[in-house]
């Protein structure tokens, strides 16, 4: 539009920007820049005392991170000392950090895991597990369901762009769960993977005719994950079906007849026709899956609180526990700043792959 | 090339595959109003067959009388009514204002205000909840009884930060921007304020984006969770989603349990099913950004 003295008009403008920007302002870019700020200090959401600046303390306490090579203990003769079956004994890292002035730094540092190299051990030390935990589960939920989503999302997109009768109906009941709250989602699926009474053991007994064995889906640390992600991506996927297929309908037609023409196949089809069509909308939905994935909340809260032995345990759901539950302020809004650098730096990435791939 | 003897054959295989997949997505939510129908002994039983999905044998409504016994069900949804319903009409209100704004007018400062607003649509509400708690346990407020300190436990805690947004900003500002500016400058030289052209010319015009926007933040209002959790502990003011704990002890019934999921659910599956096209559509339309 020109700029004429038709639309100039700066107090309007201000005025009528002003409610959204403020709201917008006070709400979501304060408590942003609140959150850097809050990480370095011991802010606690009731406290008598004075909030005290403490620079980067909660990131050392939360971040630190080491690699420690224990040798093994030796007797006089300086033999290793093995125990009745024969694994190599090693010292406390406890004992060791008091003791040892080599280890010194570790001191109130845990093993977070650790392996057999030749006689030694190496261990990886860090001085908060849980976050350690909650952070390796949150990157191995988004790893996963960022492509598995994304795939299956594109497989049903295309299943639901086919010209047939009735194809709108398929359409609506894929994207149906996505309507339902995921709390609702995770409640009923609680049920649906319930070790005893669940539904799916029930149905894999009777279509198994008693084969498969029941399992407890959630209360099994090594399968609590993967029945929530299979769930999450359950609920969500028809929200991403919906994203490829308006993608879809940007291709013009006149080039599958074209294709179709030069005799190509099916795949060759999606390969050179669909597939280079959709790079911008592969864009959006990856780094909208992923930014979803990051958020993971609900899902935990309502189904495991973190268990089985923390299998579960999320980047927010630590959030929560230490901010809300532990009113920690200042602990939540390290892992908020660790959260959002994360969602930054991975969509930064995405961005720039894709860029890359273009020329 | 299709050749015409397996056609038939070919389009049953695509049917088939359609319909495996309705399976796999309807059959988890039919198994919970179904099981919400049933009392408990049969419930567990009917898991191990395909009665699972089927209202057979002993049909009630008992579940539902008794969850309603077990939480104060009816507060909860007024709760969920009055803080969805106010929050999606002053989103509506305030969104649109502002969008109008940032297209139709000419001031100092718009580009910088609209760079920082779309600027907000890359930092997850997750990441800003911990601070934003603090905040406003401590922000002072003027209720009935004069000067408050703290917004935990009332609708407006639940309200405000959600009142304004940059993605239905940025919705409305895409949909105005392809609204012929003429419209305005017309009645601009007949006399109009801007006010009234913004009511009586824009908005008139605006049924489509205000239909997705408000499809948008309903989804999001009604299904919140995180928030209301941390900032609303008293029942006056839950809403149905955090009412859902009543129902997470160990000792529940998994009838009353289904019971409630569907009461709170139904309600927004056949909003949706009667809208369909326009809960779609509004998906789609937060995929043109990026």
């Amino acid at each position: 539009m020109a700029d004429s003295k038709l639309t100039r008009s700066n107090r309007t403008g201000w005025l009528m920007s002003l409610p959204g920007f403020t709201l917008v302002a006070l709400f979501i870019i304060v408590p942003f820049f609140f959150a850097f700020g809050l990480s370095m200090t011991n802010q606690r959401l009731v406290s008598p005392n004075p909030t005290k600046y403490v620079g980067l303390e909660n990131y050392r306490q939360m971040l630190d991170i080491a690699l420690v090579t224990l040798q093994p203990e030796r007797d006089a003769s300086g033999t290793v000392i093995r125990d009745d079956e024969g694994t190599i004994q090693y010292p406390r890292l406890r004992r060791l950090s008091r003791s040892d002035p080599a280890f010194e730094r570790y001191k109130g540092m845990r093993e977070w895991f650790g392996w057999q190299s030749g006689e030694s051990h190496k261990a990886v030390v860090v001085r908060d597990p849980l976050f350690w935990i909650a952070l390796r589960n949150t990157l191995l939920f988004v790893l996963v369901v960022a492509p598995v989503q994304g795939g299956i999302a594109l497989g049903l997109a295309l299943l639901v762009n086919q010209k047939l009768r009735g194809i709108n109906a398929f359409r609506t009941i894929y994207f149906m769960p996505v309507v339902v709250s995921i709390v609702v989602v995770s409640l009923l699926w609680r049920f649906i993977y319930d070790g005893n009474d669940g539904l799916l053991n029930n149905l894999l007994d009777t279509l198994s005719f008693g084969a498969i064995p029941g399992v407890d889906w959630l209360g099994n640390p090594s399968t609590a994950l993967g029945a929530i992600m299979a769930m999450s991506i359950w609920q969500a996927v028809g929200f991403h079906m919906v994203i490829w297929l308006s993608g879809l309908q940007t291709i013009s037609p006149t080039l599958y007849e074209a294709a179709d023409i030069e005799g190509a196949s099916k795949w060759q089809a999606f390969r050179y026709v669909t597939w280079p069509g959709l790079r911008n909308t592969a864009v959006l939905v990856i780094i909208v899956i992923t930014m979803q994935a990051f958020a993971l909340f609900a899902q935990i809260d309502v189904m495991t609180n973190g268990g089985p032995l923390d299998s579960t345990q999320s980047l927010v759901f630590q959030a929560v526990e230490r901010g809300y539950g532990k009113q920690d302020i200042s602990g939540g809004s390290v892992i908020s700043v660790v959260l959002f650098v994360l969602v930054l730096a991975i969509s930064l990435v995405q961005r720039w792959l894709t860029r890359d791939r273009q020329n | 090339m299709i050749s015409h003897d397996n056609h038939g054959l070919r389009l049953a295989v695509r049917y088939a595959v359609l319909v495996l997949v309705a399976i796999i997505f309807v059959f988890p939510l039919l198994f919970m109003v179904m099981s919400s129908l049933k009392p408990d002994h049969q419930l567990l039983v009917d898991t191990g067959s395909l009665r699972a999905f089927l209202p057979v044998g002993d049909i009630s409504f008992d579940n539902y009388a008794a969850a309603f016994q077990r939480a104060p069900i009816s507060t909860f949804v007024i709760n969920s009514v009055i803080v969805t319903g106010v929050t999606v009409m002053l989103s509506l209100a305030i969104c649109s204002l502002s969008a109008f704004s940032f297209v139709f007018l000419r001031w100092s400062g718009r580009n910088l205000l609209l760079s920082i607003l779309l600027a907000t649509l890359i930092v997850p509400f997750e990441t800003i909840a911990i601070p934003l708690l603090l905040l406003v346990s401590k922000l002072p407020w003027l209720g009935l009884d004069g000067l408050e300190q703290g917004w935990l436990n009332s609708y407006h805690v639940q309200i405000l930060p959600f009142a304004a947004d940059a993605l239905t900003i940025f919705l409305f500002v895409q949909y105005f921007k392809d609204l012929p500016s003429e419209l305005v400058e017309a009645a601009r030289v007949e006399g109009a304020s801007w006010f009234q052209i913004y009511l009586k010319i824009i908005m008139p015009l605006a049924g489509p984006v205000v239909a997705t926007a408000a499809i948008l933040r309903f989804l999001f209002m009604y299904n919140q969770y995180l928030w209301p959790l941390m900032v609303v502990q008293s029942d006056e003011y839950r809403p149905v989603m955090v009412g859902l704990q009543y129902f997470f002890q160990l000792d529940t019934p998994w009838g009353e349990v289904m019971a409630y999921l569907s009461l709170i659910t139904i309600p927004v599956l056949g909003f949706y099913l009667m809208l369909q096209r326009a809960f779609i559509a509004s998906i789609a339309s937060t995929g043109v950004k990026g």
